[in-house]
């Protein structure tokens, strides 16, 4: 699996709160048997017009986002179906960070990202970056304001990094688990396989032989 | 020290606590179905790795499947997928309950079904509905590919420890009122990602008043409230249900059983990091007006806009409006329809497709309406025409199917023209998600036919 240290990239900004992975990566886009080729139908429902034309007016079509690296969106990004599928489409499609916004609803605080999505990104290298809403709107105009703003990504620090005349910077929370896996990159099934003794003694006091 | 279920089951399914404060996790029953496997299949034969447990492994193909005409698929992709789970599951030993087998079905009603599903198992599968089984007081959840490998290799899952959210409804439901509009009220309260990071305990009057089935369909939606799995205590109404199933135990070991699933309730004074409870004799039937399933209002109400939803981006209801083609202000019994979708793993048992034909019985369906109504499993098929039931659908003019997802999703041939507009049984009304331009509203089976016959949404309570 791609180790992530830290990434610098262009962001492209898509407003729009609890997008799923049915939007993600259509279903017609799930049956294929192999893991490669889903960036063709990343957002692709969203990506064309009804008459098949490439939607001008869907950011991953703009000229100024070509490129970008960093996804943005609002809040409980991923939700829905399970399908690893839309984690592919994202990487494959040069994504290495998704960045969305915590919210409080009904006075609790409620995920940026779907956990199904998220358990999925780290098994491939996908970092999810978690923000205040606030700062997340702060990127959302800053990107409005300053065409083709980058930023870096330094997982080891845990910060988001934009790039402008005045740099600013927003730390992130992240689990310790997810952090460690995604610096070194690490083969969860190898690791596992290494627990052969213990997960094989479980087995035997469950009276499975 | 006092225990909620989840806990119980957590804790006597820990392989191991790992450095990084992760569990691994013992996974008695690993279901897998065409769409999520091949590529978790061709991951094992790339690392030269075996299935660890062919037996805890049970496959169906249910997602893909033609529900028209069994014997052809045309298109070729789909048939290759359909093929590699057959190859896959006969070169590692699994068990595989294909398109000629009469128990073929959506993955989630054939496990119940079976009897695979027992109370205080852990149980995932490439699918985020696996949720459906925390009914029997198992520990359910969907997992992506990367875990599906990991399970194959392994039987095991490292899984960091979610918490634990208990609802409660209280009081029973009115007449006309099912356990779809109990799930539906819960997520347009707490919204759809209200339940992330949490394992919801549903428990309460109405729940206990429930059937097995009712249950599943309250648990199948967690995930549509954000919590990867949904549990409720297994009682007597569990081990009816479970008793003489093909894999449940028999005889004095069934009975050994019982008394072990008799210790597995939340313990009385245990604490839940979260807790709410919920009126349900205040529930009328709900019906989704959006698109996402906290999109959701009651029948009797009329189509939000954007200044009555405080809780909602702005932009986002405004583009549920636009993509549905509705109006603030229309009252919701004067939506009008053009499909009625029975089917799916929320609401395709025996019970749903009983209750929906009852509703139906020697009536027609609107003219300018079509229903389709596609049985969970081919058990239930089988079942449903023993009752006459799919002569009921059929007189009144519904098309009857054999088993599978279907018009769920819409990836095999069954799915929704633009625009147009669906009452449907299943889980999600995400845009495209019937169709590409479909137009989804989720609601009980019981709601759907009186939607069919009357051709409009109706309230179910006052409908004859
Ligand atoms: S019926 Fe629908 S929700 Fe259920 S497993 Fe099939 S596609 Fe998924």
């Amino acid at each position: 699996m791609d180790i992530f240290t830290t990434h610098r990239g262009l962001m492209v900004t898509l407003d729009r709160a609890n997008i799923d992975t049915d939007q993600i990566i259509p279903k017609q886009y799930l049956k294929s048997i192999r893991r490669t080729g889903f960036e063709e139908g990343l957002f692709s429902d969203w990506r064309r017009l009804p008459d098949g034309r490439q939607d001008p007016a869907f950011a991953l079509n703009q000229e100024r986002f070509r490129g970008a690296s960093i996804l943005v969106a609002r809040n409980n990004f991923g939700c829905g179906s399970s399908r690893e599928h839309a984690v592919w489409a994202i990487s494959q499609f040069g994504f290495r960070v998704v960045i969305a916004p915590w919210v409080i609803r009904g006075g609790s605080r409620v995920p940026g990202f779907a956990d199904i999505f998220a358990n999925n990104a780290v098994k491939n290298g996908l970092l999810t970056v978690q923000l205040g809403e606030a700062e997340v709107q702060t990127i959302f105009e800053m990107v409005e304001r300053f065409p083709g703003l980058q930023a870096t990504v330094d997982l080891a620090e845990q910060r988001v990094i934009l790039h402008m005349d005045e740099e600013e910077s927003f730390h992130f929370e992240i689990e310790d688990a997810v952090k460690s896996h995604l610096l070194k990159g690490l083969d969860d099934i190898a690791i596992t396989l290494e627990q052969d003794a213990a997960i094989t003694a479980y087995e035997r006091n469950h009276g499975m032989d | 020290m006092a225990k909620t279920l989840f806990e119980k089951i957590w804790d006597s399914h820990a392989v191991e606590t790992l450095e990084d404060g992760t569990t691994l996790l013992y996974i008695d029953r690993h279901l897998v179905h065409e769409v999520t496997s091949p590529q978790a299949f061709e991951g094992l034969r790339l690392a030269g790795r075996q299935v660890r447990r062919p037996n805890l492994t049970f496959a169906t193909m249910d997602h893909n499947v033609p529900t028209h005409d069994r014997g052809t698929i045309a298109d070729p992709i789909s048939k290759a997928q359909i093929e590699a789970l057959e190859a896959n599951c006969k070169a590692c030993g699994i068990t595989l309950y294909g398109l000629n087998s009469d128990r073929q079905g959506i993955v989630h009603v054939i496990g119940p079904e079976l009897g695979l599903t027992l109370p205080g198992m852990t149980i995932v599968c490439g699918d985020s509905h696996t949720s459906t089984h925390g009914a029997f007081g198992t520990l359910a959840f969907g997992i992506g590919t990367s875990e599906v490998e990991h399970v194959l290799a392994t039987q095991t899952l490292r899984q960091s420890r979610p918490g634990t959210f208990r609802v409660e409804f209280t009081g029973r439901l009115q007449r006309g009122v099912t356990s779809k509009d109990m799930i539906l009220k819960l997520i347009g309260q707490i919204g759809t990602a209200g339940g992330t990071g949490y394992v919801i305990e549903y428990a309460g009057e109405a729940v206990r008043a429930l059937s097995m089935e009712e249950r599943m369909t309250i648990c199948n939606m967690s995930i549509e409230g954000g919590a990867r799995a949904g549990m409720m205590a297994p009682d007597d109404t569990t081990f009816q249900y479970v008793a003489n199933r093909p894999f449940a135990p028999k005889g004095a070991d069934f009975d050994a059983a019982v008394a072990r699933w008799r210790l597995l309730p939340s313990d009385p004074d245990a604490v839940f990091d979260r807790t709410l409870r919920i009126a349900a004799d205040q529930i009328v039937p709900q019906v989704t007006w959006g698109t996402s399933p906290g999109m959701v209002i009651d029948v009797t109400g009329r189509v939000p806009g954007p200044a009555d939803l405080p809780d909602f981006n702005r932009n986002d209801v405004e583009s549920a409006l636009a993509y549905m083609g509705l109006t603030p202000g229309t009252p919701m019994t004067d939506i009008k329809l053009d499909t009625v979708f029975l089917g799916s793993c929320t609401n395709a048992r025996i019970e749903d497709l009983r209750r929906a034909a009852a509703v139906i019985k020697g009536r027609k369906i609107a003219c300018h309406v079509r229903m389709m109504v596609v049985p969970g499993s081919e058990q239930v098929r089988l079942q449903a025409e023993r009752e006459g039931l799919d002569h009921v659908f059929k007189a009144a003019g519904a098309e009857w199917r054999f088993a599978g997802c279907s018009m769920c999703l819409a990836m095999n041939p069954d799915q929704l023209r633009p625009q147009e507009r669906c009452a449907s049984t299943s889980n999600r009304n995400f845009e495209g998600r019937q169709g590409k331009g479909g137009r989804t509203h989720l609601v009980s089976p019981e709601m759907a036919a009186a939607a069919a016959v009357a051709g409009h949404f109706v309230d179910f309570r006052t409908f004859q």
